[in-house]
């Protein structure tokens, strides 16, 4: 079959690969661009653990083709922060026990991230509304929404 | 941290116990560092994958798998003749109606296919596509069967066999304590259902997934997301060859609730691998999972409870069928909780259970959260409801007439030895969930519902279990533990440190634990039955002691003071009421090296050993103790549709101690929404054996926006039988949650409904609208 040249900026970095024109980008992420921290729950678009920011923008990178990041900039968990550099709601995540399992919680920052992004002071129905795509089984959202309600109100002061 | 200050015992100051630390796994995960099961790749690994029965019910004829085998890029194809051992049986006991009882596990289908989803064949190629297609090229000729779909047609004599056996019914357990017809003749009222529950799904967010590899000194590695390392034996016994010839690694695992407590992928990995020499990768997509793995056994129970004029319980008969799926599993011992726990919290002076589980051509059933207990608490808490609306009493009021106490006993004969705040738990709820809402509408109605628990924690008695941890101090004062537990995201790690950090006085930071490998760390049992931090964390508590007490004596030296003076924190060596006077606790560590002193402990920790009970009566000790709780909530339903929305949702729940109260608040909030699914959302399927929901697009697990703020009340009796006083919280929290919902519809729409879950069909229905 044929293969194409992806090339993407992944977390700032300038990355290329040769993908098949069917691939969806968690498929690439994970396989070809070793991005592991973008999970696999479904592969269909009900969960949300494979949410990335493409050009800034929440995705599922299951019902995103590879091709279609083509000249993009990815940006998954890790280009959030760092532990050098923590994002405030990686810090809020952690001081609010919003973490379990882990699985949910690359994506949930991901799409947190968006939405205090276009919203930067949600209040709560807003948190909830944003993080809707991502399923969490452990925790009952509970600890996520005040880490995030938490996170917005330190990045304003 | 949300603590009713009366329920504080100020004698107690903990450093690390019962403060709101950030879990030490924590940052790897919001990071993106941590590696679970499916992010580890090796070199010139093949992926396995699995066919799986096309019928529910038929006989395998044949199966040709040369076409398979002939793929480029294919290594292996195996079915179940290159399977050396490919049964193994798992013999329980026996129940004087049925007689003896065991659980066949079978790797590979062999002549005869029990449900949709059992695997028949395995390929291990080098691309997932080449494996893919190598499956559609086996082909495998089918006879169908009849088959039998429904548990209670599957009991008949006469009905479809679904295994080689002569009856469906696995097993049957009987409950006997006074007499129960004495005890309705005396009842004014006499409240009589009979109660549906469905299969669940876990809905873990992290499919089952390993990869396995042979290392350099032969033996059998399987890195798997599992609850349960301890099926490197199983494994070995599948493949014929010695127990520690294989060794299983479990990873951070990205949730669990039960169905990982079953073998999922390894045996197909070491079968795969031992094969062809090389490493395999298996991970099921979210289909294939939801098609083939355990799901929370339905029940059917026939429910019928007696109580005097003024709400006083006299007698309870009740019978429970559940339906076992395709093959036996662990539905004998998630039936047998289902039978100690029938009755409640209540203590009723009459009872009679008998409890059946039955092999039907479904997907088979197993653990889920919970393991038996929300099926009856559904059941039992209607009842309770219906009982306290014949008798005009309020249903905080019917409960209190009746909870049972510390030193009560259960109708199995079971004495409480440990807290049982039930009664406070109910009220606080309550009193949380305050006075009921406006409706937002003329349509709507506003119900609230009160529910109330009880659940194990530790595993049954008569299984004798055990539990080991290391716990090491190193020359620089750090601490490490080395304990067998699997983490499947409860913080069973976490609470390990926590522990140890309490003893030793070192910072939480400065504390490893390794976990979960067979081969390095004590084997400390299954992350199942909310057993950990019962089991491990007094392993690890008495294991941290010791340590402690062999350091004692040289510091007490170099401080010129008596041992019991010694205090042990921030890395230091205090003594007591003279703060000035410390050392560095590594300079005592070295200078106990120098003497030859052993810096470290192996502790095992036994949870009570008895003896299997009678099944004729239930009479015996089947459990260490038990967590009791309630849930408040508050709806509002909409009688034009037939929607329900949750407007509070209040949890009470006595934990004991709360080791980190992120954890356990994180457990009670987390098995809140897991209830909440089952009350009103969750239910697989299945249309004779085939599943119509396989994916989350129609199994509908909560989402953020269904789901209401969980307010947590925790209390903390201090009267629990794990570490500091510690209860288990991680099953029990999802327990009362349903009957709590239930009765908050009934108490809105004036109709009860009597089957899980609450759909709006089924509102619409009672309000005779459809």
């Amino acid at each position: 079959m044929a293969t194409y040249k992806l090339e993407l900026k992944l977390n700032g970095e300038k990355l290329s690969a040769q993908v098949l024109a069917h691939e969806n980008l968690l498929s690439v992420m994970r396989n070809k661009l070793g991005a592991k921290e973008v999970k696999n729950g479904c592969n269909k678009g009900d969960c949300g653990a494979c949410a990335v920011l493409l050009d800034g923008k929440a995705v599922n990178a299951c019902l995103t083709l590879a091709l279609q990041a083509n000249g993009k900039e990815v940006t998954t968990v890790k280009g959030i922060g760092t532990e050098d550099q923590p994002h405030p709601l990686q810090e809020s995540f952690v001081r609010h026990g919003a973490i379990q399992c882990g699985f949910c919680t690359p994506g949930m920052i991901v799409s947190s991230k968006a939405l205090l992004d276009t919203i930067p002071n949600p209040d709560r129905r807003q948190i909830r509304e944003g993080i809707s795509g991502n399923l969490c089984r452990c925790t009952g959202y509970n600890k996520i929404v005040e880490a995030i309600e938490d996170a917005a109100l330190k990045r304003k002061s | 941290m949300k603590k009713d200050p009366k329920d504080q015992l100020s004698n107690y100051e903990y450093q690390f116990i019962g403060k709101p630390v950030p879990r030490h796994d924590a940052w790897d995960k919001v990071f993106g560092r941590t590696k679970y099961a499916d992010d580890f790749d090796m070199p010139g690994m093949l992926f396995g994958k699995v066919l799986r029965s096309s019928y529910p019910a038929a006989k395998i004829l044949s199966i040709d798998t040369s076409g398979a085998e002939k793929m480029p890029g294919v290594a292996a194809v195996l079915t179940a003749k290159d399977v050396p051992n490919n049964e193994t049986v798992t013999r329980f006991g026996q129940t004087h109606q049925v007689g003896g009882f065991e659980g066949l596990y079978r790797v590979l289908a062999d002549k005869k296919v029990r449900f949709m989803g059992e695997a028949v064949a395995l390929v291990a190629a080098e691309t997932e596509e080449i494996a893919e297609e190598a499956l559609a090229r086996i082909k495998v000729e089918y006879e169908q069967l009849p088959g039998v779909f429904d548990p209670l047609e599957a009991m008949n004599p006469d009905a479809y066999q679904v295994g080689e056996g002569d009856s469906n019914i696995i097993c049957n357990y009987q409950v006997r304590k006074g007499d129960v017809k004495e005890g309705f003749s005396r009842s004014h009222v006499v409240v009589e259902n009979t109660y549906r529950v469905p299969f669940v799904e876990h809905a873990f967010l992290e499919p089952e997934s390993g990869i396995a590899w042979i290392d350099d000194s032969e033996i059998i590695t399987i890195r798997v997301s599992t609850q349960v390392i301890e099926h490197f034996r199983d494994v070995a016994d599948v493949l014929g060859i010695p127990h520690n010839k294989v060794r299983v690694i479990a990873p951070m695992v990205g949730g669990g609730f039960g169905s990982k407590e079953d073998i999922t992928v390894e045996t197909f990995l070491a079968l795969l691998t031992w094969k062809t020499g090389k490493p395999v990768k298996m991970t099921w997509t979210r289909e294939g999972s939801i098609i083939s793995s355990s799901k929370r056994h339905p029940y059917v129970m026939k429910y019928k409870t007696g109580a005097t004029r003024d709400g006083k319980l006299m007698a309870m008969e009740a019978q429970l069928i559940s339906d076992a799926g395709a093959h036996v599993y662990l539905s004998p011992w998630v039936l047998l909780y289902s039978t100690v726990d029938a009755t409640g919290p209540y203590d009723i002076p009459n009872v009679k259970v008998d409890s059946y589980t039955v092999l039907t051509n479904n997907t088979f059933t197993s653990a889920n959260r919970g393991f038996g207990a929300p099926q009856v608490c559904f059941a039992y808490e209607s009842q309770m409801d219906e009982l306290a609306r014949r008798l005009s009493l309020s249903p905080l009021e019917i409960r209190k007439r009746n909870y049972l106490r510390k030193g009560d006993a259960l109708a199995t004969g079971r004495v409480l030895e440990y807290g049982v705040e039930t009664e406070k738990t109910a009220i606080k709820a309550l009193e949380a969930l305050g006075e009921p809402s406006m409706p937002s509408s003329p349509t709507e109605k506003i119900g609230q519902g009160l529910a109330s628990g009880m659940m194990s924690y530790g595993r049954m008695t008569f299984l004798h279990d055990t539990s080991r941890s290391y716990v090491g101090i190193e020359l620089d004062g750090s601490v490490t533990v080395r304990c067998g537990v699997q983490d499947i995201g409860g913080g069973q790690a976490s609470s390990l440190a926590s522990i140890a950090a309490e003893i030793l006085g070192v910072p939480m930071e400065e504390i490893k634990v390794f976990i979960g490998d067979t081969a390095l760390t004590p084997i400390a049992g299954t992350t199942t039955a909310t057993r950990m931090l019962y089991m491990s964390g007094n392993a690890t508590l008495k294991a941290a002691t010791e340590v402690k007490k062999s350091l004692l004596p040289k510091a007490a030296e170099m401080l010129e003071a008596s041992p019991e003076d010694l205090v042990f924190r921030d890395k230091k060596v205090f003594v007591r009421g003279a703060p000035a006077r410390a050392i560095p606790l590594a300079d005592v560590v070295k200078a106990c090296a120098a003497d030859g002193v052993q810096l470290y402990n192996v502790a095992q920790f036994n949870a009570p050993f008895r003896e299997l009970i009678d099944f004729k009566t239930g009479q015996g000790q089947v459990f260490p103790d038990f967590t009791f709780g309630s849930h408040a909530v508050e709806v509002a339903v909409d009688t034009e549709t037939g929607k329900v929305r949750v407007l509070k949702l209040v949890a009470c729940y006595d934990v004991g101690q709360a080791i980190n109260p992120l954890s356990a608040e994180g457990q009670i909030e987390g098995g809140a929404l897991y209830g909440l699914g089952y009350a009103l959302t969750e239910e697989v399927i299945l249309d004779k054996g085939i599943t119509l929901t396989p994916s989350f697009s129609e199994y509908l697990v909560p989402t953020s926006v269904d789901a209401p703020h969980v307010k947590t009340i925790m209390l903390e009796s201090r009267d629990g039988a794990g570490p500091f006083g510690a209860k288990g919280i991680g099953e029990p929290s999802c327990n009362s949650i349903a009957p709590a919902v239930a009765n908050a519809v009934a108490n809105a729409i004036g109709a009860r409904i009597l089957d899980l879950p609450l759909t709006p069909e089924k509102i619409l229905r009672s309000l005779q609208k459809l």
